[in-house]
């Protein structure tokens, strides 16, 4: 029976003197009332199993995404994809932290660190991987270092790997300048005032190890690393807090070099700015993955990632993001313009590049960030 | 039901949705701040329950916190008496031009019909080393190379003014709107200069204006995060950035939760005291 049923039905019972006016109107009120408090969050319930919400990094990588994965694949099942963004993965984790089980699903994270994060916190899923297919084209060592965290089973896929290296204005700072001084261009009194830096703890740390010439996986004299943080931030214009931040203010020269994020580095070279790019010895490399978030609409998370990991979706989307994809190069063949991407690697076993241990990282996580964020308030 | 119960109670059903809404949207999610700077943030960022003093402690003890708390109040200051004197004498060319008044009215909150946020970083195409000023002073030959303006404590003050320049105006417009225009003309008629008029009868009933103006600059500029990240440099944080820090980068939500009720009860109290010795009906004036 519908509401104009109901109402009319009511209505009846009312001129018919089977109801007393105060008690019609009451009835009314209270089907108003009812009407009212379920309609918006009905809303939600119905649009539970029809959409997925995703969140990423924002600027070219969410048009990427948007472009190559989303609308297609609403287009092919009819399931909408609401695409956020953050800034960061502290920001996105604490927002997260902060929802109601299945406001957010899936999640462009970065790092193993993250994932173990996450799971530490116990919000990671358990994916399907027979509704994965796709899976099978993805390098086999960006997979296993998750499925260690989470005893064999899978929360997320592997998505697309890079690394965030020095990056320099040619006009100011020649490529064999860069390459010589490597890490310690970022502590070059030379350039004081235009140095930039991203306001992310562990990349300062990372970077600190670099310029003390430690292990960044294993500093051991971290004294010395929070000096050379120091020195850093004395000679820094200013600590960028994002990716579109970061190439304003390259492109716009407010800064010389900074450390950068390879895919946001090569944008800028497409745009025509002549910006270099080096990976010094034991730079930051480092993998994404598409996270899927517990209380999340399971089945329509596992189609959008196999639709995500299908070589042409993937292929498009790391094109327009400028990230390699984590696919195998020795079974898919990646085109042309992939294997010129910064971090790309033609053999699919990524030795060329060092990833953060979580397990150190995430180890030392309260204390160095904590840390950190007194030495960026110049203590 | 008597006629007088029933009058007496119908303020209180006539507020009942808005003190419904303060109870829930303020109060409660106070009351779960409150508790949380009683918990603890555990090694994997989980939360532990419990009564733990150790929040407090760090926040009212650690000297980094202090220091912190007072470069804000500082800036909040400087922010504030800027605000006053950019604002007087803009508030009472307002009040006292005939004609135009609704237009000027309309350009003070036109800046509120564009995001704070934008309005702030539009300040970085100006000051900015390719920035309008840069290309001007280039173009005239003052400079050869661009100066840096940008990303100092300088410059968030700046970004600070603009943002609640406008507050501080209408504040001092509305005490000068209230003001007899003829006690001016009176004191002129008794002897003084136009500027004594103006220092002995306008300017101190135009007082209660100006404190409210300067309380709102004052509040709102302790607490802004977004223009010393926009435009300040790497020591320019003020203490809602710490909140921030606390709270998103190192998921220490007690100890943010202790931050920010600490810098509550701190403009919580400028609040009170003004209210003792002004009211806040002034305050009330300006913000309708």
């Amino acid at each position: 029976m519908d509401d104009t049923k109901r109402y009319e039905r009511l209505r009846e019972r009312y001129l018919n003197g089977d109801l007393d006016r105060r008690k019609f109107l009451g009835l009314i009120g209270a089907a108003g009332l009812a009407y009212g408090l379920q309609t918006p969050f009905a809303r939600y319930a119905f649009a539970a199993t029809e959409q997925v919400r995703f969140d990423g990094w924002g600027g070219v990588v969410s048009e990427a995404f948007r472009k190559y994965a989303f609308d297609p694949f609403t287009e092919k099942t009819g399931i909408t994809v609401v695409d956020g963004t953050f800034g960061g993965g502290d920001e996105y984790l604490s927002r997260v932290k902060a929802s109601q089980p299945g406001e957010y699903n899936i999640a462009h994270l970065s790092g193993v660190f993250d994932y173990a994060r996450y799971a530490g916190l116990g919000l990671n899923s358990e994916l399907d991987e027979s509704k994965i297919p796709n899976l099978q084209f993805v390098i086999p060592k960006l997979t296993d270092v998750f499925r260690k965290v989470t005893d064999g089973s899978l929360s997320c896929v592997p998505y697309d790997y890079g690394t965030t290296g020095i990056a320099y204005n040619r006009k100011y700072i020649s490529d064999e300048e860069a390459k010589e001084k490597g890490a310690k261009l970022l502590i070059d009194e030379a350039y004081k005032g235009k140095i930039g830096g991203w306001a992310d703890w562990r990349t300062r740390i990372w970077y600190g190890s670099l310029q003390t010439d430690q292990d960044p996986n294993n500093a051991t004299d971290m004294e010395a690393v929070w000096n050379a943080i120091r020195t850093n931030r004395d000679l820094l214009l200013k600590y960028w807090t994002s990716g579109a931040e970061l190439m304003s203010l390259l492109a716009e020269e407010e800064i010389y070099v900074t450390e950068g994020w390879s895919g946001r580095i090569y944008a800028l070279q497409e745009q025509g700015h002549d910006i270099g790019y080096i990976d010094p010895p034991n730079g930051f490399g480092w993998q994404e993955c598409l996270f899927v978030i517990k209380g999340s609409p399971m089945a329509a998370c596992e189609e959008l990632l196999n639709f995500m990991l299908a070589p042409e979706t993937s292929i498009a989307v790391a094109e327009g993001q400028s990230y390699p994809p984590a696919l195998d190069p020795t079974k898919v063949n990646l085109g042309e313009k992939i294997p010129k991407l910064p971090a790309f690697d033609p053999t699919g076993t990524l030795d060329g590049l060092t990833f953060a241990d979580p397990t150190y990282w995430n180890g030392h996580e309260q204390e160095w960030s904590k840390m950190f964020g007194r030495i960026q308030k110049g203590y | 039901m008597g006629i007088e119960a029933r009058q007496a109670r119908q303020p209180w059903i006539l507020l009942s949705p808005a003190l419904t809404a303060v109870t829930l949207l303020l109060f409660v999610p106070l009351a779960f701040i409150v508790v949380y700077s009683f918990w603890l943030r555990t090694a994997t960022g989980a939360d532990q329950a419990g009564f733990y003093l150790d929040n407090w402690r760090e926040a009212l003890g650690d000297a980094f916190y202090r220091d912190i708390l007072l470069s804000t109040l500082r800036i909040a200051a400087i922010t504030t008496v800027v605000c006053a004197l950019v604002g007087y004498p803009a508030a009472y060319f307002i009040a006292r031009s005939r004609g135009n008044k609704a237009i000027l009215l309309l350009l003070l909150m036109l800046p509120f019909w564009i995001s704070y946020i934008i309005r702030t970083m539009s300040w970085i195409n100006i000051l900015g080393v390719s920035g309008a000023l840069n290309w001007l002073l280039q173009t005239i030959g003052f400079v050869d190379e661009p100066v840096q303006m940008l990303y100092n404590e300088t410059t968030v003050i700046l970004g600070l003014v603009h943002f609640l320049l406008p507050f501080m105006i209408l504040n001092v417009y509305v005490a000068l709107e209230g003001i007899d225009v003829s006690l001016e003309d009176a004191a002129c008629s008794l002897g003084s200069t136009r500027w004594q008029a103006f220092r002995e009868v306008t300017l101190p009933l135009s007082l209660p204006g100006l404190a409210a103006g300067g309380l709102l600059c004052f509040v709102l500029s302790a607490g802004t995060y977004i223009t010393p990240l926009v435009l300040g440099g790497p020591r320019d944080a003020m203490f809602a950035n710490l909140v921030f820090e606390a709270v998103i980068t190192q998921l220490n939500w007690p100890l943010g939760s202790a931050l920010s009720l600490m810098l509550l009860a701190i403009l919580g109290s400028l609040v009170l005291i003004y209210n003792h010795f002004l009211g806040m009906g002034q305050l009330m004036k300006g913000l309708g």
